[in-house]
């Protein structure tokens, strides 16, 4: 039985998705950039965001394409940069709506980013199909979009701008995480003993051999198993936890 | 690299993407029980962003001060509740400014 897309949520989505997408602007604008940059044509560069839709996956896939990697190297190194995702889709498999079909599956699947996923786990209540549509939908084609301008203005800008754009990702992540763990202790530590962890699988020599996706597996795995230990989420923490997401 | 070799490395990047996003949601459906796994679950995306942001930030601009003024501006920006765009569009124009002075 075909269900119709329930128009309310899927404009609450889209609403949600908007912030996101403007926010992927500047920095799939910053990947076209440096896709072209490198020697790849408009169309690639645009490719690749529109069928990889992730950040770090995608500039250090691109950066081994300039290296003229071989394939397995290639995959291996994207795969580890996103094991993360499969943390965040079992997370949400846990409010997506049970009755969601197969076919509706692989499509909401394509969209699981850190932002989109952020925002999705702050939503109270059942996630349904139509809302994780419009949601996914804005910041595809920012993504998408930003990729383009960049690409099509590579040549023309200065350095020092291009350099600048580098932070914006990192900026977001911060306006994410910031605010709700202001507010909670235990999102607070978990968060800083998340980028211990990190700090010293980077900066402490005998875990070079470490790689820098691998870095953020560890560290989050830890950091959040620790918190969870220390802090079990009653249902209340976890509500008060998702009402801090709704100022994002 | 040939083109016709990127464009097949670009395929791959997308199916290695694809498939750790799309596991859990089409072949896992069951209801965790776990109360340590729920909020293991629950504090995953802020430990997964935390390790994100710090300490790649510092190298995000090409220069320690630069990137140093623009994570203070985010920081800044982000504890007075400010949006996404005005926290991102604020560290770009901190980065581009203190980057014409240095």
């Amino acid at each position: 039985m075909k269900k119709h897309l329930n128009k309310k949520d899927f404009s609450h989505g889209l609403k949600r998705g908007l912030p996101i997408a403007l926010g992927y602007v500047p920095v799939s604008f910053t990947f076209g950039l440096m896709a072209v940059s490198g020697g790849i044509p408009v169309w690639m560069a645009v490719f690749i965001s529109l069928t990889n839709l992730t950040s770090a996956g995608q500039f250090a896939g691109t950066n081994l394409i300039f290296d003229n990697a071989g394939f397995p190297e290639i995959a291996i190194t994207t795969f580890i940069i996103n094991i993360r995702y499969m943390l965040m889709s079992l997370s949400l498999t846990q409010r997506l709506d049970k009755t969601m079909s197969f076919g509706r599956r692989t499509i909401i699947s394509y969209g699981v980013t850190d932002e989109i996923f952020s925002v999705a786990s702050m939503e109270p209540g059942v996630l349904t199909y139509s809302f994780l549509l419009g949601l996914i939908i804005g910041p595809v084609l920012g993504w998408t979009t930003g990729t383009l301008l960049g690409a099509l203005i590579c040549a023309s800008l200065p350095e020092s701008l291009g350099g600048a754009m580098g932070i914006a990702l990192y900026a977001m992540f911060i306006a994410i995480i910031l605010p709700p763990a202001r507010k909670s202790r235990p999102v607070m530590i978990i968060v800083l003993i998340s980028v211990a962890i990190v700090c010293i699988l980077r900066y402490i020599p005998i875990f070079s051999a470490v790689s820098s996706g691998f870095r953020i597996v560890i560290a989050a795995i830890a950091a959040a198993g620790i918190g969870a230990w220390l802090f079990p989420a009653g249902q209340d923490q976890e509500n008060a936890i998702r009402q801090e997401g709704d100022n994002i | 690299m040939r083109l016709e070799k990127a464009f097949l490395a670009v395929v791959i990047m997308a199916l290695v993407t694809y498939i750790p996003r799309a596991l859990p949601i089409i072949v896992f459906r069951k209801e965790i029980k776990s109360n340590y796994i729920k909020s293991f679950l629950r504090y995953v995306p802020y430990a997964v962003l935390g390790a994100l942001t710090f300490p790649d930030i510092f190298y995000s601009t090409g220069n320690l001060i630069s990137a140093i003024c623009g994570t203070l501006v985010a920081l800044w920006l982000s504890y007075r509740e400010k949006s996404l765009v005005v926290v991102a569009l604020g560290a770009i124009i901190t980065v581009y400014v203190t980057g014409l002075f240095l």
